[in-house]
């Protein structure tokens, strides 16, 4: 079980939250071309390590979180907002 | 071709009843070894990464199929402890996508004869999969599936509610939660001994001329430009003129060492055992309101499973959320079963592809083929998968049945989605 710390609620059980995913993902221009959508939408880092991932809080505040996690130890580095860099 | 001369080779014989019997007028001590343990040599027509099913399978047919035998799996343990042995055995091509359909089935048409071509017993057992659906829209989406697949020439019926009863008394029909309508049977699908595919493709390959090394990590891949040109391995550098990623689990780390990403996540999928029983339940049952399938294995112990716990991980374990999940749906379908105790559970790390379907195929990069993206679908897959993927190493294009899992796919816009859920690993 996770206990995610989210900065609104403290920290909560893992169960409370939905996983959304890599944040680490930008969109890019939109005159970027073919390669870059595909790269944006299908083609991911996946790391053995450290991961900034976007965890949405549905049984607390509902807010959208990124939070840094290793994905080999599912330690918990950082969390915040959407708009912090992570 | 190489002029090194090969490892040598062992011979473990032609196993058969007779040869049991004999052996065993002599205590048993005339079996040898089943596959020589290779050292790696300097150099292969053909290295492959990944000593599971998919990268055993690949070798075997190489050397059968191709007539390649200028070939080494690379294992980073011993074989037989990764993926091929952590999941729940289950076999069956009950799929949507005719596609998909096609590929599965020609993979379950090569395991009702794998026994015989590997002269090992894998314990192939055809006892049927039979899935339920618990609403009048699942009914539907089963039909159609059933209907497509049986345009295809496989085999799919529908079973009314009392069929169901009749087949598996164990099952809570009226449970309170989501009672059961019917179900939807696959009489074809069944259950392989997996630790057995892994032992009887490695005795094959072995035999037929690959080297199977146990104990060499791939730390890197060898690039010259556009071209892949080896490996570096923990027991040396081993160049190759094609490198074969069979890492399901691990694709994606492998594919940074030469610089590529690919459309994938890495999950963990939980299994669990139960102490063993008599016999309970004949077929592979899946359970339609939540992600739960169960068998019972020849020993007795049902084995069963439910869905990915949800985020990215290279942890072989599972955290108990899942478990919990997985317990609630057996209770709420098999509550007969309460009081077993569950013996072992275990993880394993999925190559969650972005479509939910695996991905055999050429890379940007000349000289390297990727096997992987299989999801938790991967051991069904053995034997069509290690075909087709030896059959783009030999030939340099694409196997018919294979063609649509390639790379491109992403990029061109025909992805293969099953459940129709988008690019969300997470979510297949």
């Amino acid at each position: 079980m996770l206990r995610i710390p989210c900065p609104w609620c403290g920290e909560r059980d893992e169960t409370e939250f939905r996983y959304r995913g890599d944040a680490s993902q930008s969109r890019p221009a939109a005159e970027a071309g073919l390669a870059a959508f595909s790269a944006y939408v299908y083609e991911r880092e996946n790391p053995c390590g450290w991961h900034l991932e976007w965890w949405l809080h549905v049984g607390g505040c509902r807010k959208l979180l990124k939070v840094v996690r290793h994905t080999l130890s599912h330690e918990i580095h950082s969390v915040g907002g959407p708009e912090d860099p992570g | 071709m190489n002029p090194v001369p090969s490892a040598k080779r062992v011979s473990s014989g032609r196993y058969s009843g007779w040869r049991l019997f004999l052996e065993g007028l002599s205590g048993q001590r005339g079996w040898s070894r089943a596959w020589a343990k290779a050292a790696p040599r300097s150099r292969y027509r053909v290295v492959i990464v990944g000593g599971g099913g998919h990268g055993l399978a690949t070798a075997f047919y190489l050397a059968t199929e191709y007539g390649i035998t200028d070939v080494a799996v690379l294992e980073k343990g011993p074989i037989g402890l990764g993926n091929v042995g952590r999941n729940t055995t289950t076999i069956r091509s009950n799929y949507f996508h005719p596609d998909n359909i096609r590929f599965y089935e020609y993979s379950l048409k090569l395991w009702e004869g794998l026994e015989r071509k590997l002269n090992f017993n894998a314990m192939v057992s055809q006892r049927g999969v039979l899935n339920l659906f618990h609403t009048d829209a699942q009914r539907d989406l089963f039909t159609r599936r059933a209907n497509a697949m049986r345009l295809l020439g496989v085999d799919a019926e529908p079973l009314s509610r009392e069929a169901v009863k009749e087949r598996v008394p164990l099952v809570d029909l009226d449970n309170g939660r989501y009672p059961v309508l019917g179900g939807f049977l696959q009489r074809r699908g069944g259950t392989v001994r997996h630790d057995a595919v892994a032992w009887g493709y490695a005795r094959a390959a072995s035999e037929a001329g690959a080297d199977i090394v146990e104990h060499c990590e791939v730390t890197g891949i060898r690039r010259d430009g556009r071209r892949v040109t080896g490996v570096e391995t923990t027991r040396g550098p081993i160049a190759a003129d094609t490198v074969c990623l069979a890492v399901a689990g691990h694709s994606s780390r492998l594919a940074a060492m030469a610089g590529l990403a690919l459309p994938i996540e890495s999950h963990v999928l939980q299994a669990f055992v139960s102490e063993g029983i008599k016999p309970v339940l004949d077929v592979v049952l899946t359970y339609g309101a939540g992600h739960f399938y169960v068998s019972q294995s020849d020993k007795g112990g049902l084995v069963f499973g439910g869905a990915i716990d949800g985020y990215n991980t290279y942890g072989q374990r599972g955290t108990l959320p899942m478990t919990e999940e997985v317990a609630a749906a057996a209770m709420t379908l098999l509550p007969g079963l309460a009081r077993l105790k569950v013996l072992r559970q275990w993880g394993g790390v999925m190559d969650m592809s972005m479509d939910g379907s695996p991905i055999i195929s050429g890379t940007p990069l000349e000289g390297l083929i990727v096997n992987g993206g299989w999801c938790y679908g991967g051991f069904k897959a053995i034997p069509a998968g290690g075909l087709t993927t030896a059959h783009l190493i030999a030939r340099h294009a694409p196997h018919p049945l294979a063609a649509h899992l390639d790379l491109e796919r992403f990029t061109a816009g025909r992805t293969i989605d099953e459940r129709g859920v988008g690019p969300f690993p997470y979510a297949h």
